[in-house]
């Protein structure tokens, strides 16, 4: 339990520090981010849960106006239009793309990027190999990104972290929660097989 | 007239068609009496509990359709708890053990359960057309035996009800001997649809005039659809999301063109922007567009689509159409007679619509006759302008988001501007207020609205001279439903015999108390004076300073039928 909150603690001071590593050194993010189940929250992912449920939040835009009191049955509509209109917004703020963050193994800050802007996967390789300098390589379905020292990963809505380019553009879209441009090294695990 | 023989004067009758009217002729002596109400097939009762159906069935011996309201109007909105009351069941299984040869079933803010729909549909044999409105309590389950039993089922028309969803399969439960239908709307399930079984019956409803589907209709399906029943005049497209340049958006593209018939255009609930322009070739002939549940489109493709609409009689929107969409439709929709602006954003507070685009549509359109704006302001000048070009409002519904928000360019008080709008349109039967007013509007109304039947106010009025004034000069009102405003008992009991020529009154959040309404209650003894107490605050058996309490909720209705026996805990009958 005390071994828990300290694990904590430090943990939060580590993920607000600033570090100028070179490409490859140092504790990175994804380190501990492969499975993310409830039950043993790992603690970067906690944190970054935290902000992104904030950033949802602000997305519809509901908690602005939050502080103004919400009176009772004002303005008059009825609960079916109210609510077909709230499943409307949480569609939309799922599923036609929003601001995900974009991390790159080594580099001392994140990205962030809007989804929508994007009409499929070239065009986002092309715009994370700009934002990173990197590149790519060559997709396939079966090797995954050849040839390249980096490989564009992203986690899904499971908490999986999957690479980039196997699922049709719209899945990718509604289930894409952060990307993460891992080292090849490390991904060589994702690219082949099951 | 009393030379004639019974079946002339029932001929006669025939061509009395309103409600009211039939009312009246019912009055003129014994034998008009008599005949009236065995020859009359349609009754409408606007308060469930303003009679018992035993007498109904009685008195309307050639009863085939009926319509039954339930719960207070305020119950939309969430100010009626749930299980208040409201249950359709005892009318249906009074009708079956009278042997009722009902047809028509339509009802409004009801409980409807499984067992009634079951029992419906076993009951009567020519049962056609069941219509339900904002209602709940019943499951798919209860509309698989609809489609089960009701062999003669033209008409299920489901609108807005909170329906609980087990499986898709009541699509299948018609039999496939089925061919009757003329209307389907299951625009508000929530669940899947057995989709080949909705095609089937589609294939085989050679009559099938109306159709409205659910979020999940897809794309393709809806094409196949509309290939096999081009004859639609009413069409609710379910789900919406496609790329512009798929195949499947092509062939949808060719089956709309087929739809020379199509005049109502709803739905698109599950809508990917820019999809709008398949339906740009059937706009031209639409008297009826409803784009309230899709605020997935943006206000330029709602623009150029409704640029083809010049024959529109009736158009609900979302409020993201701004003041300049407004000026757009003001300039198109000549013919316009009903508008509906709702908000996209209810929680936010703020709307995308200010007087502007109010003004502009009193502009353009003439024979605007009934309206319902939710929006961000509102001025005196512009309600002056409004009243000036459209005299000919029956229903006026304005809706600012900040309930108590004064006259956007003045901060004076709305007075005046509501003021015009009763003055000019002399045929006003319902009317809503909002924004900052004063007892000043009240006198206005009860001056001018002689033909008001309807008035919902909110958060407005200084004193009970406001609702007096309201009482005393709207001979007309039938409905009156107040909340968070200043009137008391004064008011409350100022003309008790006025109720009995009203409908219902409902008093929420304002200054009425217990001894005001258990006086009230005590004069008359033909009203039902219903007080919703959920807090627990209130003593049940009368304590002398209880008296004094004010009542937070307050539901009265004239009745023959007395104290309700189904009311829940929660609510006392004085």
């Amino acid at each position: 339990m005390e071994g828990g909150v300290a694990y904590e603690q430090g943990l939060n001071l580590k993920a607000t520090e600033l570090t100028l590593g070179l490409p490859g050194t140092g504790e990175t993010e994804g380190q501990g981010g492969v499975r993310n189940n409830n039950k043993r929250p790992m603690p970067t992912s906690e944190t970054n849960e935290e902000e992104s449920q904030a950033l949802k939040a602000a997305d519809r835009g509901s908690t602005a106006p939050a502080a103004k009191a919400q009176i009772v049955g004002w303005p008059p509509i009825r609960s079916y239009r109210k609510n077909s209109l709230q499943a409307k917004k949480d569609n939309e703020s799922e599923a036609s793309g929003m601001y995900v963050k974009v991390s790159m193994d080594g580099a001392p800050y994140l990205r962030k990027i809007d989804l929508k802007v994007y009409r499929g996967y070239p065009e986002l390789l092309k715009a994370l190999e700009a934002m990173f300098k990197f590149a790519a390589g060559v997709y396939s379905e079966r090797e995954g990104y050849k040839g390249s020292e980096y490989v564009p990963t992203y986690e899904d809505k499971d908490g999986d972290w999957m690479l980039v380019g196997d699922v049709p553009w719209d899945m990718f879209m509604s289930s894409c929660k952060r990307l993460r441009i891992m080292k090849g090294s490390e991904a060589r695990g994702l690219g082949c097989g099951v | 007239m009393n030379y004639f023989p019974d079946e002339v004067l029932e001929h006669i009758f025939d061509f009395v068609g309103s409600h009211k009217d039939r009312n009246s002729v019912s009055q003129v002596c014994k034998l008009w009496y008599r005949i009236e109400s065995y020859s009359r097939q349609t009754v409408f009762v606007g308060n469930c509990y303003a009679i018992g159906p035993e007498r109904v069935a009685e008195r309307f011996s050639g009863l085939k359709s009926i319509t039954l309201k339930g719960k207070p109007h305020f119950a939309d909105f969430n100010l009626v708890p749930p299980d208040w009351g409201g249950f359709v069941y005892p009318w249906i299984e009074a009708f079956a053990r009278s042997r009722v040869g009902l047809e028509e079933l339509r009802l409004k803010r009801m409980v409807v359960s499984d067992e009634s729909l079951e029992l419906l549909s076993r009951s009567f044999p020519n049962f056609k057309s069941l219509v339900l409105v904002s209602c709940e309590g019943f499951t798919t389950d209860g509309l698989a035996a609809v489609a089960a039993y009701c062999r003669q089922l033209k008409e299920l028309d489901l609108q807005e009800n909170d329906v609980e969803d087990h499986r898709g399969h009541w699509l299948s439960c018609f039999p496939e001997s089925s061919t009757s239908l003329v209307s389907l709307n299951f625009a508000c399930l929530k669940g899947d649809i057995n989709l080949p079984a909705l095609e089937r019956l589609v294939a085989r409803s050679p009559n099938l005039k109306s159709l409205r589907l659910s979020r999940a209709v897809p794309l393709d399906v809806l094409q196949r659809i509309l290939i096999r029943a081009p004859q639609l005049l009413d069409l609710g497209v379910g789900s919406y999301l496609h790329d512009p340049d798929s195949e499947n958006y092509n062939k949808l593209v060719t089956a709309i063109q087929k739809c020379k018939s199509v005049r109502s255009l709803s739905g698109f609930l599950d809508v990917a922007p820019h999809c709008l322009s398949a339906f740009h070739i059937i706009c031209p002939n639409l008297t009826s567009l409803n784009l309230s549940y899709a605020p997935g489109i943006y206000d330029n493709e709602l623009i150029k689509l409704i640029r083809h609409c010049h024959k529109l009689q009736r158009l609900w929107i979302l409020d993201c159409i701004g003041d300049k969409g407004l000026e757009v439709v003001a300039s198109t929709c000549k013919d316009l007679e009903e508008l509906r602006v709702f908000p996209s954003d209810p929680y936010v507070g703020q709307a995308a619509v200010t007087e502007e685009g109010l003004v502009a549509i009193s502009r353009g359109c003439q024979k605007l006759n009934s309206i319902l704006y939710f929006c961000q302001q509102m001025t005196n000048a512009a309600l002056i302008t409004v009243a000036k070009n459209c005299p000919n409002f029956v229903r006026f519904r304005l809706c600012i988001l900040d309930p108590t928000k004064p006259d956007a360019v003045t901060q004076q008080p709305l007075d005046e501007g509501f003021g015009a709008i009763v003055q000019a349109c002399k045929g006003l039967k319902r009317l809503s207020l909002s924004g900052l007013l004063t007892d000043q509007v009240f006198l206005y109304i009860g001056m001018y609205a002689e033909q008001l039947e309807m008035l919902s106010i909110a958060f407005a009025g200084d004193s009970d001279k406001g609702m007096q004034y309201v009482l005393k000069g709207c001979k007309k009102l039938r409905k009156l439903e107040i909340r968070d405003s200043p009137f008391g008992n004064a008011a409350l009991l100022m003309d008790v015999a006025k109720y009995e020529t009203m409908r219902s009154l409902w008093m929420s959040s304002c200054e009425v108390t217990l001894g005001g309404c258990k006086a009230l209650a005590k004069r008359m003894p033909g009203l039902n004076v219903e007080i919703i107490n959920e807090n627990d605050q209130m003593e049940f058996v009368g304590g002398c300073d209880d008296d004094r309490q004010k009542v937070e909720k307050m539901y009265l209705y004239r009745t023959l039928a007395g104290q309700r026996r189904d009311a829940p805990e929660f609510v006392w009958t004085l």
